[in-house]
């Protein structure tokens, strides 16, 4: 790598200093706003209103987008924004998984507004180089890379012409670039996308942290909803931060006495009880493989199935073989959750860097699913090539999962073919196909740029183009509002399909994820249980974004009593913690009531904000039947013995001597009608009208009447 | 390797280590800021000091831990960032931490303790 050659074609397009402070109860009080298309860089005041209304994160993230853009925005006009944001208690380091970044955006795949959470340690250095968000705006005329310096109060946008575009190799000039020593790597933080991002929707962000025992890069993904794809649009190649310094205290939090006693007990909670439980230190997520497969809900060949007799292949033992294992593979410090996990030499075996030995991150369960069993490929070599290569690439590894699968339904039916697909034989399974998509997608060639458009644009074209049928097309194509299903099988429980249809981006499962709860515990019998989950569940969600904390520490580790609390579901200790540690930092006393208030403010108003973007209402919740019940014969004889007994005992069916054609349609018709009276009881818990649309008195109720809040909702009523 | 090796049996719970360690260590009479704990269970005394064992180096997220050539585990306080895994996660529950301080702290066998201990319970082992 030539870093001299580099870094002497950087031209420096706008430069900005400042005096670097101290944070306020983890609060800087101010934002960052980058203009590319005007070389502008600004302080902006974070005020009171913001703070009490949106808490930080996300919250601030949409507060910003939601004032740069109008209902005309589309997600590759200059005004779109990305903004990036950690949320007031994000930084932290005693309590597990405070590291997190929340991400807005307006979508390319679905026209609204998105939110992605991410680890790595981008958020928290940007904090402590005094900024509480970061705004991204406009388009460079020429690839520019944004450098923060958070020591010295510097702020630069260079043009930036040699470095690559693939984020293994860009992220790794950047360090050379900006590191004053090799000690200094670990200083420093990139987000970042790959080549693919200029040719697909559903691009994605890295967010680098310097993994100091491995002397590596490491990237965390912002995954969701074609960020990365809109930071390419921007010419934006990356976003430097650096900062030296990190100590324990640097949100000077109002109570450092409880922030430490809370994080020390939750350590020992770990310490005690990951062993026994989930195993993340040693597993990561993977251990949900063979929990997933043992209860029918792992994605198989798009959804159809939801377990595999080789789903053992791709399950915890065989990641473990695979993994360099560390005892401090936390995505920030503190996180002794431990979860990153990573895989050492791996030499790759395909595409531009084939023969080249990698670092690289470990498949996450989502990755393994996506890539893996819902293509109906169970080779973990395959999966850990297909990560790498989608991370590089800047591709989301859920989208590209379930792209390819129903890509793979549509190949297997006869809807598209070899002349279509340019010669790629996709059937499940195919893994060189897969691979070779994947490869076309980063050169912008072939069916990887179909591909690339996502389920949604896909079925509009096969309709299109190729006459294929939109009702099967729609059964089968597992998106929501544009976005592709993230990878659970939601068939046999109707709170999460539900949780995937409701949730305001499209279909991810960190909005809710209900199905033990209702399936197997069957702790939701009513449609009111339903709705009452339906509404607390995705509300406490959306706070651990406001704030800037990780989803897995809050269940995926539980006190040793929780399972005799009165609400186990909710982990009652841990929410304590929460609220804990949120006032710890912020000198406020919140309690749990107004922590799923604090919620419901920013969750109202990205609702409105969807309205606002022409989306929102209740057409947009329609989800399509394969996550509700079998849509093909082959599909409902693999359950038959169920799916019988269920038109038995539900309906009163008498199902000998009926053809599976007949059955399949009175379980539809039941299904369906289920999955809308789950819609009318969820928005009426939620206070909002039955299309969909918040009530004025909600949003007096939660202060969340702003006055162009209440003109959006006054005029869609 | 070097460290600090106790017996119990020994001790009578005067809590003059404790003293001496902080006094040493923060220059004030606080058995709370001591990198040693005596406590009493049915007449008993129960000793808690770092045995050297180095479990938490590999645990540290800042690599601000680690090993110095007599064998004694030391924390590296311009690298620590103040997680307190460490304090968590020692299986002799031996890392200590006090608020008034945002790194955590620990026995470095420097025998000061020892030389005070009026019953022979504490010693430096080479
Ligand atoms: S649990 Fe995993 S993803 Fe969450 S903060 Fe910890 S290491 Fe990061």
């Amino acid at each position: 790598m030539n870093v001299e050659k580099i870094k002497a074609a950087h031209k420096l397009l706008a430069e900005f200093k400042y005096t670097p402070g101290k944070l306020d109860k983890g609060y800087a009080n101010k934002s960052l706003y980058i203009n590319v298309s005007e070389n502008k860089i600004e302080a902006k005041p974070v005020t009171e209103m913001m703070k009490e209304k949106f808490t930080g994160g996300r919250g601030f993230g949409l507060w910003y987008l939601w004032n740069a853009v109008t209902p005309e925005t589309k997600w590759n006009d200059p005004e779109n924004e990305i903004i990036i944001s950690p949320g007031p208690v994000g930084g932290i380091t005693q309590y597990p998984g405070a590291g997190k970044s929340l991400v807005v955006s307006l979508s390319p795949l679905t026209g609204s507004v998105m939110d992605s959470n991410v680890g790595g340690h981008f958020g928290p250095l940007l904090k402590f180089s005094g900024w509480d968000a970061l705004e991204l705006q406009g388009k460079a005329e020429k690839d520019v890379v944004i450098f923060i310096d958070g020591n010295a109060g510097i702020i630069r946008i260079e043009e930036a012409p040699e470095e690559a575009l693939d984020s293994h190799l860009l992220v790794e000039q950047l360090y050379e670039i900006y590191a004053d020593t090799p000690e200094d790597k670990r200083n420093i933080s990139v987000v970042s996308t790959g080549a693919a991002a200029e040719h697909i929707l559903y691009g994605m962000l890295n967010f680098s942290l310097y993994d100091t025992r491995r002397k590596a890069v490491r990237l965390k993904q912002a995954g969701r909803g074609g960020i990365g794809t809109v930071l390419r649009d921007k010419k934006v190649k990356a976003i430097v931060v650096k900062f030296k310094g990190v100590k324990g205290n640097l949100n000077n939090p109002a109570d450092f006495a409880a922030l430490a006693k809370t994080g020390i007990k939750m350590h020992k909670e770990i310490h005690a009880g990951d062993d026994k439980q989930c195993q993340m230190r040693v597993r990561g997520t993977t251990y949900l493989v063979k929990i997933m497969n043992d209860y029918d809900l792992l994605p198989v060949c798009n959804f159809k199935y939801g377990s595999h007799p080789d789903g053992n292949k791709i399950a915890a033992p065989k990641w473990i073989e695979n993994f360099n294992i560390g005892k401090a593979d936390g995505c920030w410090y503190g996180c002794t959750l431990s979860c990153s996990k990573v895989i050492c030499d791996y030499e790759l075996k395909t595409g531009p860097y084939k023969g080249q030995k990698v670092v690289t991150d470990a498949p996450e369960y989502e990755t393994i699913a996506g890539v893996g069993s819902n293509c109906g490929i169970f080779d973990p070599q395959f999966i850990i090539e297909a990560n790498f290569y989608c991370d590089t690439y800047g591709v989301d590894t859920i989208s590209f999962g379930t792209t390819t699968a129903f890509l793979m339904e549509c190949y297997e039916n006869g809807i598209i073919n070899r002349q279509i697909t340019g010669g790629l034989d996709l059937r499940f399974g195919n893994q060189d196909a897969a691979m070779e998509l994947l490869h076309q997608m980063a050169r912008g060639e072939g069916f990887g740029r179909i591909a690339g458009l996502g389920v949604r644009k896909c079925k509009e074209l096969f309709v299109r183009e190729y006459g294929a049928g939109a009702a099967f097309l729609n059964d089968i194509g597992m998106e929501v509002k544009g976005l592709e299903y993230a990878e659970y099988v939601s068939k046999e429980s109707l709170v999460q399909q539900g949780g995937f249809g409701m949730a305001n981006k499209g279909p991810q499962h960190d909005e809710a994820w209900l199905i033990f709860m209702d399936m197997v515990n069957n702790q939701l019998p009513t449609f009111e249980n339903k709705a009452e989950a339906l509404h607390y569940f995705p509300m406490f969600r959306t706070w651990l974004g406001l704030v800037g904390l990780c989803k897995l520490p809050w269940n995926d580790i539980v006190p040793e009593n929780n399972a005799q609390t009165d609400e186990p579901a909710k982990i009652p200790e841990h929410v304590q913690n929460y609220v804990d540690i949120f006032n710890a930092v912020t000198g406020k006393n919140i309690d749990k009531k107004e922590m799923i208030l604090q919620s419901e403010r920013v969750y109202n108003f990205q609702k409105v904000f969807n309205i606002k973007m022409g989306f929102g209402t209740r057409e947009h919740d329609k989800i399509p039947y394969r996550s509700v019940g079998p849509v093909t014969v082959e599909e409902y004889e693999s359950r038959q013995d169920r799916y019988d007994s269920q038109l038995k005992e539900l309906l009163g069916m008498e199902t000998e001597g009926k053809s599976t054609e007949e059955k399949l349609k009175a379980l539809r018709e039941y299904r369906e009608a289920q999955y809308e009276k789950l819609v009318d009881a969820v928005y009426e818990r939620r206070g909002w009208t039955p299309n969909g649309i918040p009530k004025l008195e909600t949003l007096q109720k939660l202060g969340i009447d702003l006055p162009e809040v209440v003109e959006v909702v006054q005029k869609s009523l | 390797m070097k460290k600090l090796v106790t017996k119990e049996d020994s001790c009578t719970a005067c809590g003059t280590c404790e003293l001496v360690c902080s006094k040493t260590y923060f220059k004030e009479e606080n058995r709370e800021k001591a990198c040693i704990r005596i406590e009493t269970a049915n007449g008993k005394s129960k000793i808690t000091t770092c045995t050297q064992c180095g479990e938490c180096i590999d645990l540290c997220p800042a690599e601000a831990i680690y090993r110095d050539k007599n064998g004694v585990v030391r924390i590296k306080k311009n690298l620590c960032a103040g997680c307190f895994a460490c304090v968590g996660f020692c299986p002799e529950a031996a890392m200590f931490h006090h608020s008034d301080y945002i790194e955590p702290y620990k026995c470095i066998a420097c025998g000061l303790c020892a030389k005070e201990c009026p019953s022979g319970a504490i010693s430096i082992e080479e």
